[in-house]
């Protein structure tokens, strides 16, 4: 990259994903954000809706009606929105990363079948890259425009990718997926449900089947088979955090040591990934507490040689890797900075 | 001196005057390691106490 820095455009800035955008690129050396869209909130400053932003950015919301062009625009809007209007923003930055859930899968008739609608702008579909760069690195690097990615994909994905990579998981059996999820995961609009009264200590099971981000998974790992993810979601007293427990069964009698080789072949070289499986502590297993206001996902398993039964284990900060974390990792990848810049955070404790 | 430790694989660096029935710890998986003998460096895991870690 050249010494220029590059001037960045945030549409929907004001969600939580939009202030974690804000948060990680103020620290980020190769780029200035010089535009934050809110429609609710233009003419604020941003420190005013992201209280944690005061003297870390003097922006203040613009509506997408000013939207000037930019080198990278990461458009951080409820779902739907980004398809509707993806030509406008295409042409107004070379390079363009989208949270939603608008551009992550390839297939038109997949999206339908997943979100229940058709596409607006499907023949955008294949022009994007599913913006997880430890499985599409390769494909980013030349990439100008990357999708989001599903927090709760991700912790799945993570979570199974080195036994699918290393052919132990073969998709034979259903892959059962039990996430427990903190309650940003719903966004900055205020529900009934998430009412503190009624939000506050629960153990809820809110969506047990049919999720839709088991078609990011298996999309994912199509080329390893059809794989029948099943994912059930339980929000519990977090407010940042995905925890992932995926319950399947193994080939009796696998070393303990075999199980270390597959997941250090695929972590060893992924700087955002960490194999946590301990012997001794407190935290013997991925925890998502650890992990908040990072870009890390940690991930484990617990293996019983006599009967096969296995859990792998995945935790991450749901704004963090399961979303803007992640897309500023595509952004260094595609722009060519050094994939960690502004992403080293190593979070607090206790 | 190097050698691996017995749960995970991991490379265990040891020191050149390291003494039988000392205690090494595996910086991946944390696993508490006891040299058994010196010649040749052999590692096997210590006794843990069990304990339920707080949950």
């Amino acid at each position: 990259m050249t010494g220029r820095r590059l001037s960045v455009g945030i549409v929907g800035a004001s969600g939580y994903a939009g202030g974690e955008l804000l948060r990680l690129l103020s620290g980020h050396p190769g780029v200035e954000v010089t535009q934050a869209t809110s429609e609710q909130h233009a003419g604020k400053f941003v420190y005013h809706v992201h209280p944690h932003l005061r003297d870390q950015s003097s922006l203040r919301f613009v509506s997408r009606d000013a939207l000037a062009a930019c080198d990278v625009l990461f458009l951080a809007m409820p779902h739907g929105q980004s398809q509707a209007h993806i030509t406008h923003y295409a042409g107004l930055a070379d390079y363009v990363v989208d949270l939603s859930a608008d551009f992550r899968l390839r297939d038109p008739a997949f999206y339908a079948a997943a979100y229940q609608r058709d596409h607006l702008a499907p023949n955008w579909l294949p022009r994007f890259v599913y913006g997880l760069p430890e499985l599409s690195r390769d494909a980013l690097t030349s990439a100008h425009y990357a999708s989001g990615v599903g927090c709760n994909a991700t912790a799945t994905m993570l979570a199974l990718w080195a036994l699918v990579k290393s052919g132990t998981i073969v998709p034979d059996q259903p892959v059962i997926v039990d996430l427990k999820v903190g309650s940003s995961e719903a966004g900055n609009s205020p529900t009934a449900s998430s009412h503190h009264p009624a939000r506050s200590g629960v153990v809820r099971p809110f969506q047990l089947t049919g999720h839709r981000h088991e078609a990011e998974v298996q999309q994912a790992f199509e080329s390893y088979g059809a794989f029948d993810i099943r994912m059930a979601v339980t929000s519990v007293e977090m407010v940042r955090g995905v925890a992932a427990a995926i319950h399947l069964t193994l080939p009796v009698g696998l070393p303990e040591r075999s199980l270390w080789n597959h997941y250090r072949a695929a972590w060893d070289n992924e700087p955002f990934v960490r194999i946590v499986h301990a012997r001794q502590g407190i935290y013997r297993h991925p925890e998502p507490r650890l992990l908040a206001g990072t870009n890390y996902a940690d991930v484990g398993w617990e293996y019983d040689p006599d009967t096969g039964r296995t859990v792998l284990l995945c935790a991450l900060d749901n704004l963090g890797k399961g979303a803007a974390g992640s897309a500023v990792q595509c952004m260094n990848v595609m722009c060519g900075f050094e994939e960690t810049t502004a992403l080293t955070f190593g979070g607090i404790y206790p | 001196m190097q050698t691996e430790c017995v749960e995970c694989g991991a490379v265990i660096t040891v020191s050149e005057d390291v003494m039988q029935g000392e205690i090494l710890a595996c910086s991946d998986c944390g696993a508490e390691l006891e040299v058994i003998e010196l010649e040749p460096l052999t590692l096997d895991l210590a006794p843990m106490e069990m304990e339920d870690w707080g949950e």
